[in-house]
Parts: C-alpha cells; structure tokens; sequence
C-alpha cells in the first residue's frame, strides 16, 4: 500500500494506536486521535506513564476497525500500520510516515489474503522442521487428502454419461450389471487420473501457484500447494488410476470387441494430454471440447457399446445435452481462474474471449443443449419422456443471472458455480430417468 | 477429536492455583475485546503490529495465529517483548469504557499446530461463535492451513489503564512482573 493511499484512508477510522519503544526495550502501544495535514500526521500527545515518549523516534501509527456482528462474530475487517518518524514537541506530535501496509477485506477477500499467505506458511514449516529436527507438515486424514487430491464430487460428471449410455443400452433390450460396474470403474478411474494428473502438470507449470483466487469448482485442489501431499505422491496417484482404466479398459475391449478400443485410446489420451506435454490441450483453448467429448460421447457411447456390442444413433444424440453442458462447467469455472491462467500462458476460452462474449457463449450453449433434447423427441431419436429434462431450465436462467451478475467477484459467483455443476447433473439424470420412463411407455 | 495435553483453557480459569493481580477493569477489557493490536518487535529492531483477539485465562493473555499469518511468531521467537493496545470503542465494547496497553514477554507454543490450539477454543467461541462452524471437516477442508494454528501466550509485565479512555491523562499503571510469576 502507499503512503498517499494510506493517509487518503486513515480519516475513516475513529482513532489511532501509535506505537513507540520504552525505555525497558518493549513497544510501548497507545491510543490517541489523529488528523492527517499536508502529507503527515498530527498525533494528540498521550500520557504514557512513567515511560515518557521523547524527541524523535521511529514509530508507528495504526488503525484498525471490525464491525462486530453480535452472536456471530465480527466483519469489515480492516487495518492500515504506517511507518515513519515522531516528532515530540509543541501543543501536538508529528509522525512523518514512510511506508504504509494493511488490509481491506472489503477489498481483499479473507480467502484470497490466504491464499497469497500460502508461502509465509511454507516458511514457517520449514524452520519449524529445522528446529525440531523431524518434518513438520500440516496434518490431514488420508480419506480427506485423497478426497481433496481427487476432487471427488466432480465424479458426477462420469457417473452421468455412464448412465445415459446404460439407460440407452436397456432402452435397446441390453443390460449386464457386471458389465456396467465395470465401466463405472474404468471410467471412474480415467477421470480421477484426469484430476490428478491436472493438477500435477498445473504444479509443473505454475498455474496453480499463481491462482490467489482458488474457489471449490476451480483452481484444482491445491493439495501440492498446501502440503499436504506431494508432487511425487500425485504423479504416483494419477499414475495408479491411469494404470488401473487401462486394464479395466482392455478387459472391455476383450468382452465386447475391437470397437471399443478405439474410444477407448482416445478417451485416456485425451485425458492424459488435456494438461500433459506437448499437446497441453487446455492451453490452445481445446480444454472445452475435450471435456465435451470425453465425458459425452465418449463416455455414453463406450457404455452403451459395452452392453451392445455397437454403435447407435440414439446414445449419440443423448451424449449431446450432457457433452455441452459438462463443457459448461468447464467454461464457467475457468471464469475465476481467467487471471491466473492467462499469467501461465494457459489461454481457455474464458482467457481468450471478453467477459459479453463469454457470457453470450454460456446461453448460447444453453440453448443448443436443449434443443437438442426437444429435436430428438420430435424427429424419434428419443423417447419422449426425456422431456422432463428441460425442468432443469429455470436453474440454467439461474446460473446465467449469476454469472453475469458476479462475473468479477469470485467468492460471489461461487454458489452459482455450484447451480453450474448442478444443472448437468440434474439435467443428466433426468435424461436417464426419461429414458428409464420410455421404456416402460413403450411396453 | 482427542482432547490435547493441558485441557482447555477455561478450565484453568476456574483453578484455584490462578494468580489474578490483572486490574479489574482490564480483566473486563480483555474478557469483551473482539480486536486487540499486537506489537511485536521484527528481525530489523522494527516494530509490527497486527490486529488479534486477545483472549484472557486467568493468568495470560492468549492469542491464536495461523501459520499463514506467521510473520509475528517468527518475531516472538527472536525478541518476546511484546505490547497489546485495548483501545477500540466498538472493537471493546466493554461499559464502562476505557483503555489499556499491556506490555508483556510473549512465547510461541507451536509443539501440535493440528489440535494443540483447540485448548483456546472454548475462549475463542465465545467471543467469535461461528468459529465452531468452520471446524467442521468439509468446512475445514477450503483453508486447511488457516487451521495450523499456534498459540502466543504473553505473561503481562506492565499494564497501562486509562479509566476513561483519555489517553491524555495519566495512565493507572500496574506492574505484574512479580505476581504472574
């Protein structure tokens, strides 16, 4: 903060703290009133005891102000420490400052005052290490790190279109049960591969450590960041589900044939290399249509396939609405992430586009979603039950408001960040509850 | 959760072993301060202050800090002497108001950062009753580190009371060397 800025604030505050030394070599802290004259401040004499201030001494001047909220706690933290010279004498004293810090979580959310804390924090395990002898580490159950390393709730992503692909299969009169676990396994496994190999490869290329505005639905999961798991252990996680997609994959392959194969390579590529070099497909702008095609046609089609043994118009129209909406959170996510990710050269869309576009964007994929759904009723392809899906667009409306409304305000726009995640699932599921119902119209 | 060594604090409140020479009226002070401004003194000789909740034992004036925000457990570790300012009106909304500074050696208690702090819970809540909210385990999981915590517990030394707030008058002064001993 600068001195101007900070004197131009300091009439907001009721009183000041100045800050002196004793002559016993502690601070010695003392309320007084102040008023700011040509650059400096005029600080009222207080009577300090004893310990009587004298001449002109390095001090400092704070203000600080909390509202507090009764039963709750308190808010509008705010606090501003000059630094300078006082001078003693006359009918008032005068601190000259000269360099000025503090703090406006009105202006700096407490989150993100965190988030930039984050090397201090590091600093202080460290020499804590050091003087203990032994690795201090922050401390967190395996379940709770392996669940923020893999960034679980996400899984509804994969476990939509697996169903849809399973609902379009027993639509079609084919359903094994072993066979769908099995595929909710491998898939499972290359999303969560997916989720940690990202965050690896965000590590490997700073965009994560340069991301101060981390939210639930964006940033990654900062285990690295925070310490709780390594660098190393993560490749080994992605690594282990990666390894464990594979042979569930090839175990498909080899019950229903040839043709899943294919989907099947391009599914754990594009996984792998959405933010892996030398394709680094997240930072070309291709991270939405990757995502759009992994967990949507890829996914629906390869479950029905499974159960099939084939390919179908039918499961590729369903993989459409949920494709584009799982783009969609994807896309509204990187919407906090934009400043951090245009830092490390990773240029999404959101980075790319300006705010009306992406917004535009947002609506217009919306839109093609749903009709999407109403195109397929009417032309045959999907039975029409699949229509309770569009209950879903008043929380769409919803997301789009709140995205246009708190486009700049990340911590704001995160409820709706949350609509986002939740209108592809809802919208999925009842897809596959459409589906579900069709069968039973049609017998 | 397992209980850490030494209980809670406010069980050593009601301890009859507490040695209580703090001033009344600045036991009122730091039993209704939301906000305190802590000075330390940094590696350079310099001074940094910071805004804390004090919170008040019986004996010592306890604070709790993140290791995020560790910069002034670095300084307490290098030079202990410390000195506390009570001075807000809304920030102490103790009646009859007043003000106070309280200087004091100051020690850094950082042997379990995970839990050791919980002994000042019961003090912190009630002052700041959300904080058991946050501490819930899907809440915690959004700022793990601010959950490391240490605790600053400072013996007072000095204490500067200013009845009614006038800090132009001279201060009631205290000293507590001895006693909290």
């Amino acid at each position: 903060m600068k001195v101007g800025e900070a004197l131009s604030r300091l009439p907001g505050f009721s009183h000041a703290v100045l800050v002196v030394p004793d002559q016993n070599g502690y601070p010695l802290s003392v309320a007084t009133s102040f008023r700011v004259v040509d650059g400096s401040v005029e600080v009222t004499p207080a009577s300090t005891g004893p310990a009587v201030v004298r001449d002109t001494v390095e001090a400092r001047l704070v203000v600080s102000h909390i509202r507090p909220y009764p039963g709750v706690g308190y808010d509008q933290r705010r606090y501003i420490e000059l630094s300078g010279a006082l001078s003693i004498g006359g009918p008032s004293w005068r601190f000259n400052p000269t360099a000025a810090r503090g703090w406006d979580e009105q202006e700096l959310s407490f989150p993100e005052l965190c988030q930039r804390a984050l090397p201090q924090a590091r600093r202080y395990l460290t020499a804590l290490s050091a003087e203990r002898g032994r690795e201090v580490k922050p401390q967190m159950s395996v379940g709770w790190r392996l669940f923020l390393a893999t960034r679980l709730p996400f899984l509804t992503a994969t476990i939509v279109p697996v169903f849809l692909g399973l609902a379009a299969a027993a639509y079609d009169r084919h359903f094994s049960i072993g066979l769908a676990l099995l595929t909710l396994v491998g898939a499972v496994a290359v999303h969560l591969g997916l989720n940690v190999a990202n965050d690896v490869f965000d590590t490997l290329s700073g965009v994560d450590d340069v991301n101060f505005t981390p939210t639930k639905f964006s940033g990654g999961s900062r285990v690295v960041q925070y310490g709780l798991v390594s660098l190393r252990q993560m490749m080994t996680l992605a690594a282990v589900f990666y390894v464990v997609a594979i042979i569930v994959g090839l175990v498909l392959v080899a019950i229903s044939g040839l043709g899943l194969l294919w989907l099947g390579v391009a599914g754990v590529l594009i996984s792998y290399f959405y933010t892996a070099p030398p394709l680094r497909l997240v930072h070309r702008g291709l991270g939405e249509l990757c995502v759009a095609l992994g967990f949507g046609p890829i996914m629906v089609l390869g479950a029905y396939f499974v159960q099939t043994g084939h390919y179908a118009l039918r499961p590729l129209i369903l993989s459409i609405p949920v494709a584009i909406l799982v783009m969609l959170i994807l896309y509204a996510n990187e919407v906090p992430d934009r400043f951090a990710d245009g830092k490390a050269g990773k240029r999404t869309l959101v980075v790319r586009m300006q705010p009306a576009a992406v917004i535009r964007g947002y609506v217009g994929a919306v839109a093609v979603a749903y009709l999407v759904i109403a195109a397929g009723v009417v032309f045959g392809v999907l039975p029409w039950p699949t229509l309770i899906s569009l209950a879903t667009i008043p929380l769409a409306y919803q997301t789009w408001k709140g995205l246009k409304a708190h486009y700049d305000s990340p911590y704001q726009l995160m409820s709706y960040l949350g609509k986002n995640v939740n209108l592809h699932l809802y919208t999925g599921l009842l897809l596959v509850a459409g589906v579900l119902l069709g069968i039973l119209v049609r017998r | 959760m397992a209980l850490p060594r030494g209980g809670l604090y406010h069980e050593t409140v009601t301890s009859a072993t507490v040695v209580a020479s703090m001033p009344a009226p600045v036991v009122e002070l730091l039993n209704k301060a939301l906000v305190g401004e802590l000075t330390v003194i940094d590696r350079n000789g310099r001074f940094r202050t910071d805004p804390l909740i004090p919170l008040w034992d019986g004996r010592y004036i306890l604070m709790t800090s993140s290791i995020l925000f560790s910069r002034k457990l670095e300084d307490i570790k290098r030079n202990p002497k410390v000195s506390l300012s009570l001075s807000d009106p809304v920030g102490v909304p103790a009646q009859p108001f007043s003000r106070a500074t309280i200087q004091g050696d100051a020690r850094v208690i950082d042997d379990d950062l995970h839990l050791g702090w919980y002994r000042l819970l019961p003090l912190w809540e009630a002052k700041e009753p959300i904080i058991k909210t946050f501490l819930k385990p899907m809440q915690k999981l959004g700022l793990p580190l601010f959950w490391e915590r240490a605790i600053i517990e400072i013996e007072p030394k000095r204490v500067l009371w200013w009845p009614n707030g006038d800090t132009t008058q001279e201060p009631r002064v205290t000293d507590m060397g001895e006693s909290a001993t």
